[in-house]
């Protein structure tokens, strides 16, 4: 049976997240004790760099590199920013880290405040989080109040606080170039790196941007130490990760797995199944930016490398489960259309690219797809992959390969046989009446929007596919079953 | 732009709020966050007094509020109602519901009802996923919605 092991997680749903007294008596503020008093920030780097801990914000950095490139960079002012804008639709891991236990990130920015040698540091938020906003203020409050927060911490001399800072609407913004500039009052446009942050961010400053979840897992590897940390997990990828399971499963929620926890123990076991005991299609594990994984990937241990070679990627933890009746063709589209409204514009594969693959899915959902469209997706998808500026360019067709790749036949359906089996697909269903059922009763002709059902009382009725808009609203309100999608 | 008229009263107010703000322009963001909290939406009129106070050109400030989803330029209705379209509440077919919203309130996304009750928009995941889909009129969440519950939700705000 799967274990869920809670270390991001641990205190969420276990403590009052407004009271300090419960989070530090669950060890809270411990490892920043233990940091300012007995640990150098080398020693401190060093044991992040021995635990394997990478970056839970989607690329999978080794956060103790990324400390350690900050501190080496030499700068009258640093920063430490808390990336908690959270921008992958249908993920929702570190609203429930910021809301259940705010002080573990607190704690964790602190300390990579003492190594980096930032004494200034910034959570950007989405500003779809109210609730989080809230107990952030709350806690950083109570932690101000007891000295383990502003000047003088813990009376050892050592200088750090935090402020809150909005987001906007933007999922670009979760890019830590754009959201840096987001920060400085901008537009939340990506720049090219090199320069990392880490080198020139933040007002020009260095600055050391690390995810929620990442920062949350910071505390007790300092208290549990290393190698207890490394122990868990796959080679390349320690510790856990947490999911948000949405979709089509039983049980919807958040998990935390260990590293190399199968796809099939993450949706059967704990997640309970695919909901009316339908059949697994496939997950979506990255988001816009991922792919899917499907029924040959149930067995393939969930890490970062792993992932990547299926096709997907870890991204933040948002997992989609689809069943039968997802139509692969239009969730690429449904990517799709969000990464056209969220493209930031600035460079043009990405904003021109992303809308002519839109385009192309659009035009085969239609039912007026070619053969030919199929390789134009393919190679629209490698430029843009290969010419964007940022993340977002760089993973947007993502979607479109990875459905390609995996459901080819059911873009060959949508292409050649004009069908979609999921009826998803609109335009390629009809709404058609079974004589032998109808018995002429009126009601799907009162019911339909558009008029487009003709007949007379007690004779069969006839639906003009012309006129019908396939609202279903017939299908739905026929009580002898008389209408079927054909 | 189309313009509207600020009374004085609400134009100190505004300028009150750059001032919390030290009219610092890198606070942006933020004074257009509260400047949209008072006032609803963003017009003209109250980008070009915040340009002024900041000390930044009009042209800046329409660029970060048109680059943010969150701002708007059109006032909302009483009660927006909005529609998550993530991908949770996707799958979940939070498309169905929306083209129940908009059949019903006979407005499209982005408009407002005549009598300025209503105004329908589209979020992308408002972090309630385990409800999906769903829906939020004003701050209220609804979930697991399913079309024929729109009508319930509407009737709510109706009296
Ligand atoms: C389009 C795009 C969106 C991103 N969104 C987020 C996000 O919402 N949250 C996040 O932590 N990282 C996000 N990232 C990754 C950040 O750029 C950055 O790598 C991360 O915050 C670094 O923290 P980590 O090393 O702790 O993961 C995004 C990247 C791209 C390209
Ligand atoms: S890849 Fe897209 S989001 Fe990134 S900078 Fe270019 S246009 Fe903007
Ligand atoms: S599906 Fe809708 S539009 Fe088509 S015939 Fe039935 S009620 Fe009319
Ligand atoms: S996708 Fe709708 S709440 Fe997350």
């Amino acid at each position: 049976m799967a274990r869920q092991i809670r270390i991001a997680l641990r205190n969420c749903g276990v403590i009052d997240p407004e009271r300090i007294e419960d989070y530090i008596s669950r060890d809270g503020y411990m490892a920043l004790a233990t940091v300012l008093t007995e640990l150098s920030p080398e020693a401190v780097i060093e044991i992040l760099k021995k635990s394997g801990l990478r970056g839970r914000g989607g690329g999978g950095f080794p956060a103790g590199l990324k400390w350690e490139i900050t501190r080496k960079v030499q700068a009258d002012q640093k920063y430490v920013v808390c990336n908690a804008d959270e921008g992958d639709p249908g993920a929702f891991m570190d609203r429930s880290i910021l809301e259940g236990d705010p002080h573990a990130v607190l704690e964790a920015m602190t300390i990579n405040g003492y190594c980096t040698g930032a004494s200034k540091g910034l959570i950007y938020i989405r500003a779809e989080y109210p609730l989080a906003v809230e107990r952030l203020k709350t806690a950083m409050k109570q932690s101000r109040e007891m000295g383990l927060l502003g000047n003088n911490i813990l009376q050892t001399g050592f200088n750090f606080d935090i402020d809150i800072r909005y987001g906007a609407g933007a999922f670009v913004c979760g890019e830590e170039t754009a959201l840096i500039h987001s920060m400085e009052g901008l537009r939340g446009e990506p720049t090219v790196k090199p320069p990392f942050p880490s080198v020139e961010g933040y007002l020009k400053k260095p600055t050391n941007v690390n995810n929620v979840e990442t920062f949350a897992n910071v505390p007790v590897i300092i208290n549990k130490g290393w190698e207890w940390f490394a122990s868990i997990g796959t080679e390349k990828s320690k510790g856990t990760k947490v999911f948000a399971l949405a979709g089509k499963i039983n049980n919807v929620g958040l998990v935390e797995v260990p590293m190399g926890t199968t796809l099939r123990e993450v949706i059967y076991e704990i997640g309970g199944g695919i909901q009316g005991g339908k059949e697994f299609k496939a997950a979506q594990t990255g988001g816009p930016s991922g792919g899917c994984l499907t029924k040959k990937h149930l067995d393939t241990p969930i890490d970062y490398d792993n992932l990547i070679a299926a096709g997907s990627m870890m991204g933040s933890g948002g997992l989609i489960v689809m069943d039968e009746d997802d139509c692969m063709v239009a969730i690429a589209k449904f990517y799709l259309g969000f990464t056209v409204e969220e493209s930031c514009g600035k460079c043009s594969p990405c904003r021109i690219g992303n809308k002519r693959l839109f385009e192309l899915l659009e035009k085969i959902t239609q039912g007026n797809g070619t053969m030919e469209d199929i390789d134009k997706l393919r190679n629209l998808s490698t430029v843009i992959k290969d010419t964007s500026l940022c993340g977002l360019g760089q993973s947007s067709p993502n979607p479109v390969l990875s459905t390609i790749e995996n459901f080819i036949g059911e873009y060959h359906e949508h292409v050649k046989d004009k069908k979609c089996r999921s009826k998803v697909c609109k335009s390629m269903m009809q709404y058609l009446v079974v004589p032998e059922k109808c018995i002429g009763c009126t009601l799907c002709a009162r019911n339909c929007p558009v008029n487009a059902i003709s007949g007379e009382r007690k004779q069969v009725h006839l639906i003009d596919q012309e006129k019908c808009i396939k609202c279903g609203a017939c299908m739905e309100k026929c009580k002898f079953n008389a209408i079927i999608i054909n | 732009m189309a313009k509207i008229k600020l009374s004085e009263k609400k134009i100190q107010e505004l300028k009150d709020v750059c001032k919390a703000f030290n009219n610092e322009k890198g606070e942006l963001i933020n004074v257009l966050h509260k400047a949209q909290s008072l006032f609803g939406y963003l017009p003209a009129e109250l980008q070009e007094i915040i340009a002024k106070e900041l000390n930044v050109s009009v042209a800046h400030v329409y660029g970060v509020v048109t680059f943010y989803s969150f701002f708007t330029m059109q006032p909302k209705g009483i009660h927006p109602v909005s529609i998550c379209l993530g991908t949770a509440c996707y799958v979940r077919g939070a498309e169905k519901v929306l083209e129940e919203f908009k059949r019903q309130l006979k407005i499209q996304v982005g408009e407002t009802t005549p009598d300025g009750k209503f105004s329908l928009s589209c979020l992308r995941c408002v972090g309630a996923c385990g409800l999906a889909p769903v829906v939020l009129v004003g701050e209220k969440v609804y979930g697991r919605v399913a079309p024929d519950g729109v009508a319930d939700i509407i009737a709510e705000y109706n009296t």
